[in-house]
């Protein structure tokens, strides 16, 4: 397996939408290389014909009547807003202006 | 005379015969915590107000003679990973700092209306990522046993909380071991119930299909009689079991293993275990055959593998789940001054909201599941799992439940192992599998370890579904070990309050 680089971390970090400071990222690096170093071991017996267990109960496509309930507010739901307009949340710009 | 240090069996009655009311029970209580709770830290928030409001409408509704619920008018602690409406929930987490749910998880739902008093919320891991609650963003909290060392984790506020006598019951969860090792290392019974039996509706998501609540309490009925009062049907979780919840109570009380046979798993005893820890394993072992027990050795080779598995599974499962967390809608939002974009105000949000185990999990989940690594990490650990699930089978051919230790050691010292990520993985070795198979467990006092004088758990596991059988073979132990030694394990514990 190849090394953890910094660079790498950076990556991940970027797609985890994390803004890690430089620091952060080299030390993410060699702990990140540890902790794989320690969990790479479920590969010594996870061979072809083993079947991948995804969720402990078997159950498939649990369904409810399409009936309209209860539920919260606008005020509720904005109740714990960071910004608010218009009883709408208020978000920072998502497309850059052109 | 009823008191904090009543069960919550003890507390009911004494309310159901009006010997005490709701109001002084719960003064008593938020007494403690105002004499204890600076040395321990168990909470987070404590709802002066509202649990008095709450305990006057029980007492009322008593004195108006309605049929009320077993556990009316006991108070209870709960671990600030489940929503209250209008009460802090912040999951040990600075990116939900003042957050206020607007409605109520199921379970805080049904302890409502079961009539059980929210003293307020618990101290845990943020977003339950940790065995001790170091990784709390509001401070560690402190075992009542020892000062010096952690009450275990995620659910550490919980457990201390119940040991300290602050409450007689409590609500945790447990996703690889968060409830059953802090009940080992504080001296009270946890139990992990089946995966599914009691709703995760408005409880903060870490890793989806390992993520159970339950109960803590003092013995082993207070935890049958909150296991009852919390367990069932959701249609509000999809992933709750629409089934009958199995009778705990009537199991806790049976005191009774005639005929039953024990597993004992060889890969879960011997080396790795603390001296003192395996001592009173097998001291319980002994009674459980004199109280007509049969015991067996059953062999779990794959458990072994079971820790690796778990830290790919539930950082991936979390580095999803925690995508949540992004500043728009509720919680922190960091550097939104006009200038910057949304993502760059998530990023911001994130780095200044998510602590440093939290941050490690999300990066390690993101790279199981980035492509190219998906199949050789989360892949494989999921084949892990089923291999671990068929162990368990093999295992409950030969045996009606399954015993272990529960940690490998007693509590251990407040930074003793924070900065080693891989050593603190270690003492969730003999919990996690029962997470990985979605059964039952439960933690269970037998003892204190001679070498340091601090509680040693036994773990009891029983097949999917099947809860009953841990709360029968508990019940029985814990009446067994209660004659040998004439008096509760907790009174061995420090008296916070005075100064021994």
């Amino acid at each position: 397996m190849a090394a953890i680089s910094r660079d790498d971390v950076a990556h991940l970090a970027k797609l985890a939408r994390i803004e890690m400071t430089p620091a952060e990222l080299d030390h993410m690096a060699s702990e990140l290389e540890q902790i794989l170093g320690a969990v790479k071991r479920v590969q010594e017996v996870a061979t072809a014909e083993v079947a991948p267990t995804s969720h402990p109960l078997s159950m498939s496509n649990v369904f409810r009547d399409d009936v309209v309930k209860p539920s919260l507010t606008n005020e509720e739901a904005l109740s714990g807003a960071p910004a608010k307009a218009e009883e709408r949340f208020k978000v920072p710009q998502i497309l850059g202006e052109e | 005379m009823t008191n904090i240090h009543s069960t919550a069996a003890e507390m009911a009655s004494a309310l159901a015969a009006k010997e005490i009311s709701s109001v002084e029970l719960t003064k008593q209580h938020l007494d403690r915590i105002a004499s204890v709770d600076g040395k321990i830290h168990a909470f987070l928030h404590i709802d002066n107000a509202g649990a008095l409001e709450q305990a006057d409408a029980i007492d009322k509704k008593r004195a108006s003679g309605e049929k009320l619920s077993p556990l009316a008018g006991v108070p209870i602690a709960v671990k600030d990973i489940l929503a209250q409406k209008g009460i802090p929930t912040t999951a040990g987490s600075k990116i939900l700092e003042g957050w206020r749910p607007p409605y109520d998880s199921t379970v805080v739902a049904k302890l409502k209306e079961a009539g059980v008093v929210i003293l307020g919320k618990t101290n845990m891991d943020e977003f339950a990522m940790g065995s001790s609650t170091e990784n709390s963003a509001y401070g560690t909290t402190q075992n009542p046993w020892d000062l010096t060392r952690t009450p275990g984790g995620s659910s550490g506020g919980s457990a201390a909380a119940v040991a300290a006598f602050e409450a007689p019951l409590a609500i945790g969860t447990d996703t690889g071991g968060s409830i059953r090792q802090p009940a080992a290392l504080t001296g009270i019974v946890g139990v992990k119930p089946t995966y599914g039996a009691v709703s995760r509706y408005g409880v903060v998501a870490y890793s989806s299909s390992l993520d159970q609540v339950g109960p803590f309490a003092r013995t082993v009925l207070d935890t049958a009689l909150l296991h009852e009062a919390i367990a069932g049907h959701d249609e509000r979780d999809s992933t709750s079991i629409n089934a009958p919840v199995p009778q705990v109570v009537a199991a806790a009380k049976r005191l009774d293993v005639k005929g039953m046979k024990i597993g004992v798993i060889k890969e879960l005893s011997g080396s790795g275990f603390q001296a003192g820890v395996s001592a009173r394993i097998n001291e319980s072992i002994e009674l459980l055959v004199a109280a007509g027990a049969e015991i067996v050795e059953v062999s779990c080779p794959n458990f072994e593998y079971a820790l690796a598995a778990y830290y790919l599974i539930a950082p991936s499962e979390a580095s999803s789940n925690l995508a949540r967390f992004d500043s728009m809608r509720y919680g922190l939002r960091v550097g939104d001054d006009g200038s910057r974009g949304a993502e760059e105000v998530m990023s911001a949000t994130r780095e200044a909201g998510f602590g440093k185990e939290v941050k490690r999990r999300i990066i390690l989940g993101t790279y199981a599941l980035s492509s190219g690594y998906y199949d050789a990490y989360y892949g494989s650990a999921q084949k892990v799992r089923t291999l671990v699930k068929q162990d368990f089978e093999n295992a409950f051919a030969k045996a009606d439940v399954l015993i272990s230790p529960v940690t490998p050691t007693t509590a251990f010292k407040i930074g003793e192992k924070s900065d080693d990520p891989v050593a603190m993985y270690l003492s969730d070795i003999a919990t996690i599998p029962v997470n990985m198979a979605g059964i039952g467990g439960m933690s269970l006092p037998v003892g204190l370890a001679d070498e340091d004088g601090l509680p040693v758990g036994l773990q009891i596991m029983a097949p999917l579904m099947q809860d009953d059988r841990f709360y029968r073979v508990g019940g029985t132990l814990e009446a067994a070990l209660l004659s040998k030694w004439g008096k509760p394990i907790l009174s061995n514990a420090p008296d916070l309050a005075g100064q021994k």
